[in-house]
């Protein structure tokens, strides 16, 4: 049964205006759908809605904005469907460029800041450990409740921009500490040394754990730490693509799991699963859709999904050492990035190396690569998964090093010893 | 005619041939937005339309975005006359509560545990009360 303060109810009857007054009926809606007790304060939201999937999603927004909207909690937004920096990046009728642009507008005037990434935190949006916030996009949530330690819920589009005009949120899932606690043990104290050392690892490692654990919380034991922000992002990304992960911890690395003992909360794990090179080996190649056969003709390389960090774009350029790509190489970031490279030098050397840099947005969400589709390489976990979906490419993973190496030669070249 | 009782989560009414899914579906992802056509080859049902028929299955899966492709579904009029779940879902309910607050037509929302699915047959007509009654 759903609680409700004095305060709720007045935000229903429109004390703060027509727009909150919605916004708090479509709360009030979905957490009695969730079985919610009450709704709490949020801190800070991240709004995924602001995708466009149709002119229902513009015209949603633009009613907010009409009825007077004003998010009460900083807000940021994730990816659009336009590379606004970029005009001419994304190939969409008038019409519908028209609606898309709309809709990024709409968010703007109800107060969002027009931040357009899917990586939020890695662009000054970090709420602090044991905080409550209400985040959309799967990467976005995941790395929240697992490297910030802060609590979010897995919630529907609209409903954050219902949390950020009213600053509520259901009292549900994450938000509930006895929900954070680790179901299963993952003891990958097994793992070759040189495995764990590079990139390539923790796409896969998130992959396996999407696949296994799913939504299941899960504690990674035996991992050696540090572990940078580059890394667990890409684990959270690939586990929330490749099954519902919206929290993992890693031994010794994440906030909630200083130990072992505290990570499950004092409880016995129902399981424990000893991660083994097989698995991962196995992982990686669900990851690739196309023939993996060294030597064979690329058409494309993606990356930045997650967004792009400065240090990613830095890795990049000393991968290329000058050379030019034979083939389209995309490279997506949001601002907060791109502005890092502007000013460093780097963005004028990669321009220089044939790199398409994509700016708030990705090319799996809206019309960019040649349509018709091909073979796709990319370092991406999350690309990997979703691409042959949304643009139709087959695709094979690899490692950054591995898709420089490739998009400059125009054929597959991986590094395959450390799978073997 | 048989009358099943399901718990009405968002309640309306509505009224179609049953199209019974074995399997999880996810909105955003299987479902083309723009015309309701089931897209993901995976799927046994890939190609066959979602619009206007009374969909049955055991639960939703995926992305937060199938509230998305719900309300665009709803505006555009090709979304399912009645849907009924055996395991609730927030995210597909929220683009329904959605539409209704844009005065767009709505569709039932019911509960009903999936061995109890059985005789809600594939192809059969079917109507949805406000209490959240169907009749096969």
């Amino acid at each position: 049964m759903l609680h409700l303060t004095a305060d709720d109810r007045s935000l229903l009857d429109g004390a703060q205006g027509a727009a909150t007054a919605m916004a708090m009926r479509i709360l009030v809606g979905t957490a009695e759908m969730l079985g919610a007790d009450k709704l709490i304060d949020i801190a800070s939201v991240h709004v995924d809605g602001c995708l466009y999937h149709g002119d229902s999603g513009t015209l949603f927004a633009e009613k907010l904005v009409n009825a007077g909207g004003q998010v009460r909690v900083p807000t940021t937004l994730n990816v659009g469907a336009l590379d606004l920096v970029h005009g001419d990046r994304v190939k969409v009728t008038p019409a519908r460029y028209d609606m898309i642009r709309r809709m990024m507008a709409a968010y703007q005037k109800l107060g969002c800041q027009p931040s357009w990434t899917c990586a939020p935190y890695q662009a000054g949006h970090r709420p602090a450990q044991g905080q409550d916030v209400a985040w959309g996009e799967s990467n976005a949530i995941a790395f929240c409740n697992s490297v910030l330690g802060a609590r979010t819920d897995r919630y529907g589009d609209f409903l954050d921009i219902c949390a950020a005009l009213t600053g509520r949120a259901p009292h549900t899932g994450f938000h509930k500490p006895e929900n954070r606690r680790a179901r299963i043990v993952v003891d990958a104290s097994g793992l070759p040394a040189a495995l764990t050392a590079e990139d390539s690892f923790y796409p896969v490692l998130g992959t396996w754990l999407g696949a296994t654990c799913g939504a299941t919380v899960a504690a990674i034991d035996g991992l050696p730490g540090p572990i940078s922000e580059d890394r667990l992002k890409a684990v959270g990304a690939a586990g929330a693509s490749a099954g519902a992960v919206g929290l993992f911890h890693i031994v010794g690395v994440t906030p909630e799991a200083p130990s072992l003992a505290a990570a499950l909360a004092g409880h016995a794990p129902e399981q424990t699963i000893r991660l083994t090179p097989a698995m991962l080996r196995q992982a990686r190649d669900r990851l690739s859709t196309g023939a993996t056969v060294a030597g064979q003709p690329i058409d494309a390389v993606a990356i930045g999904s997650p967004h792009l960090s400065e240090a990613e774009f830095d890795a990049l350029r000393d991968l290329l050492r000058g050379r030019q790509v034979a083939v389209p190489f995309y490279a997506c970031t949001g601002r907060h990035a791109m502005t890092a490279i502007e000013r460093s030098g780097t963005r004028v050397v990669l321009d220089a190396a044939g790199i398409i840099v994509i700016a708030d947005t990705c090319v799996v969400v809206t019309p960019i690569m040649k349509p018709g589709g091909g073979l796709l390489m990319t370092n991406s976990g999350k690309f990997a998964h979703y691409a042959p979906g949304t643009v139709g490419y087959d695709v094979v993973y690899g490692s950054m090093a591995d898709c420089v190496e490739s998009a400059v030669a125009g054929r597959l070249a991986r590094e395959e010893s450390l799978w073997r | 005619m048989a009358v099943i009782q399901a718990r009405a989560v968002i309640t309306g009414t509505g009224a179609g041939r049953v199209l019974r899914l074995a399997q999880a579906l996810s909105f955003w992802g299987d479902v083309d937005p723009y015309t309701g056509k089931l897209t993901n080859p995976r799927q046994t049902w890939h190609g066959t339309s979602i619009a206007g028929r009374v969909l049955v299955l055991p639960e939703l899966r995926g992305s937060s975005s199938g509230s998305a492709v719900m309300l665009e579904l709803l505006a555009g009029g090709h979304a399912p006359a009645a849907l009924v779940l055996g395991r609730i879902d927030a995210i597909i309910g929220l683009g329904i509560l959605v539409a209704r607050e844009m005065g767009w037509p709505t569709i039932p929302l019911l509960e009903l545990p999936v061995d109890r699915h059985e005789r809600l047959v594939d192809g059969a007509e079917a109507s949805v009360s406000v209490e959240g009654a169907i009749t096969v």
